[in-house]
């Protein structure tokens, strides 16, 4: 299907250091007209280097970008020039949407596209543009919407269309599956292919094996910057895969159920407000227990915030009743939780699980810079303290020039293993787990998971709160679904299909609202 | 053009930049020195003589160093937690007016009574004054950068009221000035016959707890991860409330007892000219310090140096001595730029 002498993009020895760093190492790729390629490669592999290379946004040190013209011929873009890029027909729907909240969609999409005089006259003409672009994709979206109040998925379509209709050949999605149900994620397959047969090429950046079995005709592998290996898709084999990202052989591990243990924590009828009136999380009913991780799937922005900040101690719940360790909470005190022995990983690392700017090992005593091991009489003892963190160090294999470089040098999978060394080293009763292996490697993942299982077997009870589905299929025990605030009762992962579940997160499956 | 992080400034840059920001201000304050028509070889070394050519010379700086030392730190303390205390000014004004309070009638005949307790007076006053909006801040989310900075014109006006009033010297014949304070709270002087007073030891012990109290203690750790991410803080279980009105408290009380420092070490007594600014330029002071305590030191030194040998210099040359302002600030701007290429390597793309 694919017509690989149609070269719609050919990158040739494309080469960036950024100080003694290689980005890029003679990377060669093409793509062809109609042709999905897969992007894969860890985080820091240099995937987001080599498109920001060519979109203009950075500089090769070495090698060539090619775009074909509108008859074909391939023709060296200029560097460092965004809008080459654009006028030559490359678009990007990146991670975070870039739209605007407040303006309608049709605005989204006309924005910057048209001149200021004649924007009535433009209007309908685009709008005529528009609904012939969505008959042909099969992509839909309310015109005069508000962007604010779209779904993500919708947003995402938004972001899609707004590429189409500047004429783009070349799309380029990175990570467009991070926000979506899985239903969601066929709906956005269904459309890339119908595109495709329309001539749409597509880079799609993902480190989501099965998504990119499922999608890409073609796999690029990049692995510290250098391209490791490329495959026809349908010859693949996903092992193969994954070791190629990873440079070595990944074993994840899976469930591991224990017998269950006492009761750690019961919400009954529980509510937390949100910041802005309404209730983030309504009349919610969870009971954990130790030696089980209870997994809360949901699309992002259902409740899962104010159940990770309720069991973190930073919201004071306006009804029902919590109960932690067997007493009725009185006291919604994130130090008080810490001292009583729950282990809290924030889905946020750089915003709520590091300061930045201080060091490693005071990042290390964060949550435990008041006990008498880290101060006495308000002096820290800052060499007992460095001596601390580099046991966490050694133990949790963090990677960084030493306890006292500032913490934001570390890569975000490092970051999170100091976090979660943290968090083990006081032995806490209750873990919660907010997002742990969100935008982490294979082989921190592994890490995470592991340290987690681990955890469980030696007595915690876990609360892992995941939009990774296979995550929670692969390690919870029991799994609840949390949408528009609503809580589903927890069952047990061998009783529930992913198919049950994404429709749930949708809103649509039974038992989503039974609370 | 692009910045690019260094991995670590080295010694030359970490000391050239800093020098090589002040040759840059100079030569830049060389174009209106060269329009208002001074000869600029010899107005810059009446410059430097009238700021370090002789033993009176440097104990002019150090004196005129000795307030900005103070609200430096202050502005420091604050900065250091994000709280934006632009009302240094207005603290200082609290403080000098506790220790004439306390000090203008001798109720102790002994200095070792007398001068801590208006020190305390005077660091309480200005803690007060920035406890204010501080509280405001943290109850009721008001922007302090507007509160701080108006409630100088608040405290001023107070001043203005208790000079011509309650407070006024009647000795005065009607001149707005306060009474003055007794022999016995007066700071000792350093040097004889000098007007450099025991309030720069009081300045440079404090600028030695405040780094202390910041790099080692666990109050300091709270400050700076409020200031760094208040988000990080606030989930590891820190109270921002508290850690702000503790601030407050160091950070006022720091400004305050400039006040004090100005009145029983140089003037006596309390005017509305006690100080030309001191307030606002702690924040200069501050930034060129890059907000490290100890620097703070420093960098008041070099300011102080730049206002009083710019002073003289104008005396002698015949020139405004508003070059003096444009001096600092013209330092001030090529120390920021400076301190900007000594952390990242500047890429023209």
């Amino acid at each position: 299907m694919t017509d690989v002498s149609a070269l719609v993009l050919r990158l040739t020895g494309i080469t960036k250091r950024f100080g003694p760093l290689v980005a890029n190492d003679r990377v060669d790729l093409s793509l062809g007209r109609g042709e999905v390629l897969a992007l894969l490669g860890e985080n820091g592999a240099g995937k987001s280097t080599l498109m920001s290379i060519l979109f203009g946004h950075y500089t090769a040190d070495e090698g060539t970008v090619e775009v074909a013209d509108e008859a074909g011929n391939l023709r060296e873009l200029r560097h460092g020039s965004p809008a080459a890029a654009l006028e030559a027909g490359v678009g990007m729907v990146h991670q975070h949407f870039t739209l605007a909240d407040n303006l309608s969609v049709l605005d989204n999409i006309t924005l910057g596209t048209e001149g200021l005089w004649r924007v009535f006259q433009a209007r309908a003409a685009a709008r005529r543009r528009l609904k012939s672009l969505m008959d042909d994709s099969g992509l839909t979206v309310p015109l005069d919407r508000p962007v604010g109040t779209l779904s993500v998925g919708e947003q995402q379509r938004t972001e899609i269309l707004k590429a189409l209709y500047r004429g783009v050949r070349i799309l380029v999605l990175d990570e467009p599956t991070a926000v979506l149900t899985p239903q969601e994620v066929n709906q956005l397959f269904d459309t890339l292919r119908r595109l495709t047969r329309q001539g749409l090429s597509i880079i799609f950046i993902s480190h989501k094996l099965d998504e990119v079995t499922a999608i890409s005709d073609r796999v690029a592998i990049l692995r510290a910057g250098k391209l490791v290996g490329q495959r026809q898709t349908q010859a693949v084999d996903r092992g193969e895969l994954a070791e190629l990202m990873v440079g070595h052989a990944v074993e994840l591990h899976g469930r591991d159920p224990q017998p269950r243990g006492a009761e750690v924590a019961r919400l009954d009828k529980l509510s937390v407000p949100g910041p802005r009136g309404g209730m983030d999380l309504k009349s919610a009913d969870l009971t954990l227990f130790a030696r089980e991780i209870v997994g809360i799937a949901g699309v992002s922005g259902n409740g899962q915030g104010a159940l990770a900040a309720l069991f973190s101690g930073l919201a004071q719940p306006s009804g029902g009743s919590f109960q932690l360790f067997g007493n009725e909470v009185t006291r919604f005190d994130a130090g008080a939780f810490v001292a009583g022995g729950v282990g809290r990983i924030p889905e946020d690392r750089h915003r709520d699980g590091t300061v930045g700017d201080m060091t490693v090992w005071e990042n290390a005593i964060l949550e435990t810079y008041r006990d008498g091991a880290n101060q006495r009489a308000g002096w820290m003892r800052i060499g007992a303290a460095r001596d601390h963190a580099k046991g966490l160090i050694g133990a949790f294999d963090v990677r960084c020039p030493g306890p006292d470089a500032p913490i934001r040098l570390l890569s975000g999978g490092n970051m999170q293993k100091l976090i979660i060394g943290r968090v083990l080293e006081n032995k806490p009763r209750l873990i919660v787990a907010n997002q742990p292996t969100r935008g982490l490697d294979i082989g921190a993942v592994a890490f995470v998971q592991d340290r987690l299982l681990e955890a469980k077997r030696d007595g915690a009870a876990i609360l892992l709160i995941s939009e990774d589905l296979d995550e929670l299929f692969q390690i919870a025990d029991r799994l609840a679904v949390i949408h528009s605030g609503h809580l589903s009762e927890a069952r047990p992962a061998e009783e529930l299909t992913k198919r049950q579940v994404g429709l749930m997160m949708a809103g649509e499956g039974q038992g989503a609202h039974a609370a | 053009m692009r910045l690019e992080p260094r991995e670590s400034p080295g010694l030359g840059l970490r000391f050239g930049a800093p020098a090589s920001a002040i040759v840059a201000a100079l030569l830049l304050a060389a174009i209106p020195l060269a329009f208002a028509g001074a000869p600029l070889a010899t107005a810059y070394a009446a410059m430097f003589d009238g700021a370090l050519g002789s033993v009176f010379a440097l104990t002019e700086t150090l004196t005129r160093a000795t307030p900005l030392i103070l609200t430096g730190l202050a502005v420091t303390a604050a900065f250091r937690a994000k709280l934006w205390n632009i009302g240094a000014e207005g603290q200082l004004y609290a403080g000098a007016l506790a220790a004439v309070v306390i000090a203008s009638h001798a109720w102790s005949s002994s200095p070792f009574v007398m001068i801590p307790s208006m020190l305390v007076a005077g660091a309480a006053a200005g803690a007060v004054l920035l406890l204010i909006p501080t509280l405001l801040k943290t109850r009721l989310g008001v922007d302090e950068v507007v509160t701080t900075l108006l409630l100088n014109f608040v405290m001023l006006l107070f001043v203005s009221m208790m000079v011509e009033g309650p407070l006024q010297d009647p000795m005065s014949m009607g001149w707005p000035q306060s009474e003055p304070i007794v022999d016995e709270a007066v700071l000792p002087e350093l040097v004889p016959r000098t007007r450099l007073h025991a309030g720069l030891i009081i300045a440079l012990v404090a600028a030695v707890l405040l780094s202390l109290l910041i790099n080692r203690t666990r109050w300091g750790l709270e400050m700076r991860a409020v200031g760094a991410n208040a988000d990080a803080a606030r989930f590891a279980g820190m109270k921002i409330g508290r850690v702000m009105v503790f601030t407050a408290i160091i950070s006022g009380g720091l400004a305050g007892l400039a006040g004090v420092s100005e009145v029983a070490g140089v003037r006596g007594y309390v005017t509305l000219d006690l100080s030309p600014g001191y307030g606002y330029a702690g924040i200069v002071v501050a930034m060129l310090a890059q907000l490290s305590a100890l620097g703070v030191v420093v960098s008041a030194i070099f300011i102080a140096a730049v206002f009083v040998g710019a002073d003289s210099m104008g005396r002698a040359m015949g020139v405004s001595s508003y070059l003096a302002d444009l001096i600092v600030a013209l330092s001030l701007l090529t120390m920021l730029v400076a301190g900007l290429v000594a952390r990242y390597r500047i890429r023209w793309a």
